[in-house]
């Protein structure tokens, strides 16, 4: 694990910045903390050997405390809005990014996961900036001069400190290393014991249906004090490189306090310098201690900004420029021998798939379930690249024109439509902004929604509207488009005879180009043809 | 924040046999701060005697709790990890448990969408383990300062008492005013950014889940600026409350560097030997590490509380079944009558004044919209949900005089998203018949119409499904179910929209092997795709509004 990303610094300037003020606020910081030992090495010697008055010392000491303090609040503070600004970017470069990789990369878990990262996973980055990378610029910048100030005073202590000091990050290199294997267990034991609690909170209606749910309580605290046992064996293990941390940092003050204490007995050295030494030693140690204490949130941190660079990474299809796209609506469009395989499966999802598409018919598609059909509306809206073959239109293959330019040519009702907050007017306007409301109203009708008021409310993920009324606002911003042709996965899925009936007279009334999934045969007998996908023999191997 | 810290603690409290390992977490943690104090304390002792050059023989006692010390916070350190680890995952455990046997009373919740409920339930899990952070990262080392640092006052009020109280008040202010003060920015700055970051969520919730309608209307342009306008706010709001954030960190450095001071002055007029008085001055500095933990422990303290919070509420849902006190036998015969039913959730009524004759053995199809009451009816003959007026009679016999497991050893549920377990098959399928024969799963499978597939599979029915399910397919997961249902043996089978996720011919060809399976068995099939049903089905078709 690296403790800075850089790719961090790259993608957001704010990091940047923040990184050079911590920098400075940790040089002031390490000054400040030799200015207070001097000070009070200096009031206690002073007192103790001549008697001296104490009073400028106090108030020298007591202004460098009001400056740490000071300081310490000016880093929190500079921490804070880093970590604001920071977050803001990546929020929107994550969004963008992942907008143009597509819905078909977006589906399934990664939406969920995604969003989960977009809301409360990025939140990981605020204690990343407030308490860990601060502590990781102290540790580079404090022990340094203190040892360098304990060097003036005193060559062998300062020399126990240089020499110890660096021991602490082997020591905990080498540790870590050795019990790598352990902490991995340790983890693996940890999320399966989350996971279960997880898989009997989400199956606890199946197993109630069943009478098997009240033994659950039973079932949660076995599986937990197995798993326990088994992970305190581990943790033994991995904890101890912090153990090395924490036992050499203070064994070596320790030597440090014991070997001034007999210089000093022996007359080679000032009770000044040797109290000096002493308030410095554990300074040196202390940022390191504290970037270890903080591992907690530099882990999590780390991990939130790795799941974004994951994101960010991943390179943008290939797409063409040409703007001058044939006009569907006199232009016949074919695919030729379409293969498309999704990431992580062994079969296609589509195998050499053909099809000639004349403008003004209306074609079903259909097939059982997992054949594919979803897929063939995917590659036309350019959602996913083919393997292998070609959609062309008008003598060009479709990939050389610009994305968005293309996709005019298309409106399209997915599955389960995506509506957004707002009114039913509002989503259909998705299809054409500037659409009037006469316009949106008899969009409607044709999609058999009449009854639907413009202003009726819809709530978050399509919710305040039923399935079927989903779907025909869906097949209304899709009527409202003037594209040539029409995409429509199962259009009629949820509605009664009567609806549908409605629906299919409104998509022959059009004279457009429609593509559509279909599974009921009312809707199959409204196409011109039907095309079976999935039937194709493989001849040739 | 609606449940009270009474109520919190009630949820998270350590059995009483942890309760010792948790004073052991809290003893080697005292043993392993005071060591840090003591360390330094001594070497001051030390070093400032030495400096009157005596015989070093005087030193050896200090020299040895010198080197003591040194190496005890080290040890004391790694103890202290060990016994609270092993102590928190112990009450992490119980409290599993304890909302496991809480959530079996409230499952399923009512209501709400699937979706919804899904991620309530994966929040909920997250959450749970914010019992973890709340012994490990605030209550232990939060006590831990507490005891050392008033061990340390007391050692430094027996040394000279005005050093001592100055020590005493620097303490007090760091244990309470910075966590207090910490407690209320951090509140303030939630409240004033809770409502922009509610908004971005929502924002980036529904951009994701409407992309590809965005991406193919190309509206990718207007979203990302209503989504950027939303985000700025947000931003901009936690720019401003940035100020607020370090004031409690600063405030715990003013007083750590205030008690040495304090010594210093004290000590300097006071009638004391020189090595007392660097020990006035010098150990307040030990307490900054002893201390040092507290603003971080009272930050994560408010997440702590939040997360437990919502657990909280959600276990608070009302319970959507009264069991009775007195359950009545199981009736021997197993017609079922549905009379003036009326029920629904929260405000509204879903059903009202349904009434229905379902004898033993018949065939009933239940069809309507979405919405008009299917997964309703279904949950209340499962006795998942109470009627609030009317009633279901099992051969007479009113369905709530009986336990709500009475009812489901005899009425069995199908629904469009059952629950498939992260474990193999054959574990799956003893759920619903533990210990049955491997034969009697092979022939639920087989009559499931799943059998040639498990039989395919390399591991058969040790072949693990995934998480939920994730490695079957829809098809496969409703058979996998279905194959449960018939393994479980009930004499009603409730069928709740089992085809939904299924296209045309996948779905009739699972209702015709179901209504074949069902033999003489009652089923209720819920749906809105009644043509699927095979013509040579007798049945009674009901249609709801």
């Amino acid at each position: 694990m690296k403790p800075l990303d850089p790719r961090l610094l790259r993608r957001a300037r704010a990091a940047r910045v923040f990184l050079a003020a911590s920098v400075v606020i940790g040089v002031g910081t390490g000054l400040l903390i030799i200015a207070q030992a001097v000070l009070l090495a200096r009031g206690v010697a002073g007192v103790v050997l001549h008697g001296e008055p104490i009073v400028s010392v106090a108030w020298a000491l007591g202004a460098v405390v009001v400056a740490r303090a000071l300081l310490m609040w000016a880093q929190e503070v500079v921490a804070q809005r880093a970590a604001a600004a920071v977050k803001s970017t990546l929020r929107r470069q994550v969004l963008e990014h992942s907008l143009k990789l597509g819905p078909v990369w977006l589906s399934g878990e990664r939406s969920s996961a995604l969003t989960t990262l977009l809301t409360r996973g990025l939140d990981d980055l605020d204690p990343y900036f407030a308490r860990y990378l601060p502590q990781l610029v102290l540790a580079a910048t404090v022990p340094a001069g203190v040892i360098a100030w304990m060097a003036t005073g005193d060559l062998i202590a300062a020399g126990t400190v240089a020499i110890t000091l660096p021991l602490i990050p082997i020591f905990m290199v080498l540790i870590g290393w050795a019990t790598q294997a352990h902490s991995r267990r340790r983890r693996r034991a940890l999320s399966v014991l989350a996971h279960h609690f997880a898989d009997v909170v989400a199956g606890l209606p199946t197993l109630k249906l069943f009478g098997r749910a009240k033994a659950q309580e039973a079932a949660v605290r076995r599986v937990t004090d197995k798993h326990r046992s088994a992970s305190m064996s581990s943790l033994r293990l991995a904890f101890l490189s912090s153990f090395a941390l924490e036992l050499l940092a203070s064994i070596s003050v320790a030597l440090v306090a014991v070997g001034v204490g007999l210089r000093l007995v022996e007359g080679r050295l000032g009770l000044e310098t040797a109290l000096m030494v002493l308030i410095l030693a554990p300074e040196a140690y202390l940022p390191l201690r504290q970037v270890g204490m903080h591992f907690h949130a530099s882990a999590d941190g780390v991990a939130a900004s790795e799941e974004v660079f994951r994101v960010l990474e991943t390179p943008l299809p290939a797409s063409g420029d040409r703007t001058d796209v044939p006009d569907l609506r006199t232009t016949a469009l074919q695919l030729y021998d379409v293969t498309v395989r999704y990431p992580g499966r062994d079969e296609p999802a589509l195998d050499g798939f053909d099809l000639d598409v004349r403008p003004g018919e209306v074609i079903a598609l259909t097939g059982p379930s997992g054949v594919g059909k979803s897929t063939v509306l995917a590659v036309l809206l350019g959602f996913v690249q083919p393997e292998r073959g070609v959609v062309v239109a008008g003598g060009s293959a479709a990939d050389e024109f610009e994305p968005t330019v293309w996709r005019r040519q298309f409106a399209w009702v997915p599955q389960r439509p995506g509506l957004r907050m707002g009114t039913v007017a509002d989503n259909v306007r998705l299809g054409r902004p500037d659409a009037s409301d006469d316009a949106v109203r008899l969009a409607l009708i044709g999609a058999g929604a009449g009854e639907l008021g413009l202003d009726k409310p819809v709530g978050e993920q399509g919710q305040l509207l039923s399935g079927g009324q989903q779907r025909r606002v869906a097949l209304a911003r899709a009527l409202i488009t003037d594209a040539p042709v029409l995409l429509l996965d199962e259009p009629t899925a949820g509605l009664d005879a009567d609806a549908e009936a409605a629906v299919v007279a409104g998509l022959r009334a059009g004279g457009r180009t429609v593509l559509m999934v279909a599974h009921r045969p009312a809707l199959i007998a409204a196409a011109d043809r039907t095309v079976e996908v999935g039937t194709r023999e493989l001849v040739n191997a | 924040m609606n449940a009270s810290t009474a109520e919190l603690w009630h949820l998270v409290r350590p059995e009483r046999r942890i309760w010792w390992r948790l004073f052991l977490a809290l003893l080697t943690g005292v043993l392993a701060a005071g060591s840090a104090v003591a360390l330094l304390a001594t070497s001051a002792w030390l070093i400032t005697a030495a400096a009157a050059q005596p015989p070093v023989l005087l030193l050896l006692v200090p020299i040895v709790a010198v080197r003591a010390f040194g190496v005890g916070r080290g040890v004391f350190r790694y103890a202290e990890r060990l016994v609270g680890h092993d102590a928190a995952y112990r009450v992490l455990g119980e409290t599993r448990a304890r909302i496991t046997g809480r959530l079996e009373k409230l499952a399923p919740p009512g209501g709400l969408s699937s979706r919804r409920k899904g991620d309530l339930l994966a929040r909920l899990v997250l959450d749970v383990d914010a019992v973890l952070d709340l012994w490990l990262r605030v209550l232990l080392p939060i006590a831990a300062a507490a005891v050392t640092a008033t061990a340390t006052v007391a050692l430094l009020a027996v040394l000279l008492p005005e050093a001592g109280a100055a020590v005493a008040l620097a303490v007090l202010v760091a244990c309470t005013a910075v966590p207090w003060l910490m407690a209320q920015t951090a509140a303030r700055a939630e409240r004033k950014i809770a409502g922009s970051r509610g908004e971005v969520a929502a924002a980036a919730t529904e951009a994701l889940l409407t992309a590809g309608d965005v991406v193919a209307f190309n509206a990718v342009d207007d979203i990302l600026s209503s989504f950027d306008a939303s985000d700025a706010k947000l931003a901009n709001s936690e720019r401003r409350s940035a100020w607020s954030a370090g004031l409690g960190s600063a405030l715990l450095i003013l007083c750590v560097g205030g008690a040495s001071v304090a010594g210093l002055v004290l000590g300097s007029t006071a009638d004391i030997t020189g090595a007392v008085f660097a020990v006035l001055v010098l150990t307040p500095l030990a307490l900054a590490d002893v201390l040092g933990g507290i603003p971080a422990a009272a930050q994560l303290a408010i997440r702590v509380r939040a997360s437990l919070g919502r657990v909280q509420e959600l276990l608070d849902s009302p319970e959507p079944v009264t069991e009775p006190a007195k359950p009545l036998p199981l009736p021997d015969g197993r017609d079922l009558e549905v009379k003036l039913l009326r029920v629904g959730y929260g405000a509204d009524d879903v059903l009202d004044g349904l009434s229905l004759d379902m004898p033993a053995g018949s065939r009933v199809v239940i069809t309507g919209p979405s919405g008009s009451g299917k997964s309703t009816l279904a949950a209340v003959l499962l006795r998942f949900l109470e009627p609030r007026a009317g009633e279901v009679r099992m051969d007479g016999v009113d369905l709530a005089e009986l336990d709500g497991d009475q009812v489901r050893s005899v009425v069995g549920l199908l629904t469009q998203e059952s629950h498939v377990f992260d474990t193999s098959i054959r574990e799956n399928l003893l759920l619903a018949k533990p210990g049955a024969s491997d034969l009697k799963l092979w022939k639920a499978l087989y009559r499931a119409r799943l059998g040639v597939f498990v039989e395919k599979l390399p591991d058969g029915l040790d072949t693990m499904v995934g998480e939920h399910g994730a490695r079957l397919s829809g098809g496969e997961r409703q058979r996998l179910a279905l194959a449960r249902l018939l393994l479980a043996d009930r004499d009603v089978l409730v069928l709740d929209e089992p085809t939904e996720h299924l296209d045309e011919e996948t779905g009739r060809a699972l209702l015709a092997d179901l209504f074949a399976a069902a033999g003489d068995r009652t089923v209720v099939l819920l749906t809105h795709r009644p043509e699927l049903v095979p013509d040579h089905v007798p049945r009674q078709l009901v249609r709801l509004t």
